[in-house]
């Protein structure tokens, strides 16, 4: 099982430009004395879905999170548009244009769905957040329903649509979602799986989607790799992984 | 009748002053889970540095009425705010993310620097200032009993509301409110939102200070007499209303410091003097058997 630094993934399905919006390289990361990335390297492509599936405890969330500045990377380099910024404070890098739902959904627990979503166009500086918070009504309509409720009263769907609307209320460029299916029915993750995809369809959102849930993941996705144990083992595109037996076995549970 | 009314204008000024420090408590609290000990001792710093500006303004034969205050008020909270965010960057910032307990022995220490650098520096003795804005209104009379409403109490009463309300507009409609709210309940989030969580932190130490500087100046305009040692007895008065309003509750700390104000005046006035301080600390004891959330805190689990 190994394809490592496949990072070309030949015949993606999804629009291609020259430049990778998102290019991780050699990154290694580790929580205090325990490693739990290792010379990881991808690279996300502007409007396409990317997922990094992999199990529980493979250093899915804190690929995600070290992207997202915190934890320092231990070495490697992460480049944003052709920016470098390995090292940068957590907040300047959301205020380049990243976004995240984190694993936990984190959802502001005494405050409004309002409040919770105007949180998430703090990055927009001085820009009016009406327009976008429509949207994402658009999007999820049941979040206007519970405007004026506190976050922490919501349903986990209902947490989890907050959490992806408040990250799309800074109109990121790039979006990183961590384990939306988590604990949700087969129903609201089928809600959330098509709300990611129209989003993507219709306004080209690039989408780095982390998941346990492989074979969801990746019918949604173009492109994917595998994680285990903070290395990455595999590339490809979706129907590619899709149809490896390893993946089968491994991810898949038979499916 | 007449008695209780005098205590009871006492007990609401004196409230306003633990309200205003007890502020300082419950926001540090709130956004980064610590007891601040020499938040008591930024109260006493507050009370000397408008102190030493009265002084330099009356030798400067300038001190006149309102203005002159103003100066003191302003000088305070300015020296008070860069004392916070100094405290917090070079003391508490390097210990976030350390064991629990050790900001907290930070600040036990800072408390002790700030007590003797005040008392080598400005002396032990109590420095006795005079009245600098003395009389009063005359309320009502009764059997030969005044109750008077002192300038100063006015002077109190009105500066805290106003202090109090800017700050609730700061807290509640301003981005750094904002900030301040989404760092209190889930810091990791708040910074992935882009909010600069180590800047909303600094502040919330800075506006403490300055608070904690407000209550001093008022404190020396009322009764006259500091000392190096007033932070202690002041800071941990004003720790009991935060915990009795419920610790992280802004309303909750004023309420808790009128209530103590309130408590400690009214058991002078018809228990005993000599024990009033037995009679606010017991309230700390019987809210934390009884009452750990406060009155107006919420259930929680200890965070870890």
């Amino acid at each position: 099982m190994s394809a490592p630094g496949d990072r070309r993934g030949a015949g993606h399905a999804a629009p291609q430009a020259a430049a990778p919006l998102l290019e991780v390289d050699g990154l290694s990361a580790a929580y205090g004395a325990v490693q739990a990335l290792t010379e990881v390297s991808l690279q996300v492509m502007p409007g396409e879905i990317v997922t990094l599936i992999g199990a529980n405890g493979a250093g899915k969330s804190t690929l995600l999170m070290t992207l997202c500045g915190e934890p320092k990377p231990r070495a490697g380099r992460v480049v944003l548009a052709g920016e470098d910024i390995t090292g940068a404070p957590t907040h300047a890098i959301m205020r380049r244009g990243v976004a995240q739902s984190p694993e936990g959904r984190r959802v502001f627990p005494r405050m409004t769905v309002r409040e919770n979503l105007l949180m998430g166009a703090e990055a927009l500086t001085r820009e009016d957040p009406t327009p976008q918070l429509e949207r994402v009504f658009a999007l999820f309509p049941r979040l206007k329903e519970r405007l004026a409720q506190r976050g922490g009263t919501l349903s986990g769907g209902e947490q989890q649509m907050l959490a992806i609307g408040r990250a799309l209320m800074s109109k990121p460029r790039l979006l990183l979602l961590d384990e939306p299916s988590l604990g949700l029915a087969p129903l609201v993750v089928k809600q959330i799986f098509e709300a990611i995809r129209a989003l993507n369809a219709e306004t080209g959102l690039t989408v780095l989607l982390v998941e346990q849930n492989a074979f969801q993941a990746l019918r949604l996705a173009h492109r994917g790799y595998v994680l285990v144990n903070g290395r990455i083992t595999m590339a490809g595109t979706s129907q590619d992984l899709l149809a490896r037996p390893e993946i089968r076995a491994a991810y898949l549970g038979g499916h | 009748m007449a008695y209780a009314l005098q205590q009871l204008i006492n007990g609401i000024s004196l409230g306003m002053i633990y309200g205003l420090i007890a502020v300082g408590y419950t926001m540090v609290y709130g956004i980064i889970g610590m007891i601040n000990f020499a938040h008591g001792d930024v109260f006493m710093v507050g009370a000397f540095i408008a102190l030493i500006t009265a002084l330099l303004l009356t030798a400067g034969g300038v001190l006149a009425g309102p203005a002159g205050i103003l100066v003191m008020l302003l000088a305070a909270m300015a020296v008070t705010a860069l004392y916070g965010w100094t405290a917090e960057r070079v003391a508490y910032r390097p210990l976030r993310g350390s064991f629990r307990l050790a900001p907290l022995i930070t600040a036990i220490g800072l408390s002790i620097v700030l007590q003797n650098f005040v008392q080598v520096s400005q002396g032990a003795r109590p420095k006795p200032t005079g009245t600098l804005l003395p009389g009063g209104w005359e309320v009502m009379r009764q059997d030969g009993f005044v109750v008077q409403f002192a300038y100063t109490q006015m002077l109190i009463i009105g500066i805290t509301l106003a202090v109090l309300a800017v700050f609730t507009v700061l807290v509640t409609r301003t981005p750094l409110g904002r900030a301040m709210r989404a760092c209190e309940q889930d810091r990791k989030m708040a910074a992935l939102l882009g909010i600069d969580t180590d800047r909303t932190i600094s502040l919330t130490f800075v506006i403490g200070a300055a608070l904690a500087a407000v209550a001093g100046t008022m404190y020396l305009l009322r009764y006259g007499v500091i000392d190096f040692y007033i932070g202690f007895l002041a800071g941990v008065k004003a720790f009991t209303a935060a915990v009795l309003g419920g610790i992280g509750s802004l309303p909750g700390a004023v309420l808790g410091g009128l209530l103590i104000g309130l408590i400690e005046t009214f058991w002078s006035a018809y228990f005993s003097v000599q024990y009033k301080d037995v009679a606010a600390f017991s309230i700390l004891v019987l809210t934390l058997i009884f009452l750990p959330t406060g009155l107006l805190g919420r259930q929680e689990v200890e965070k870890v």
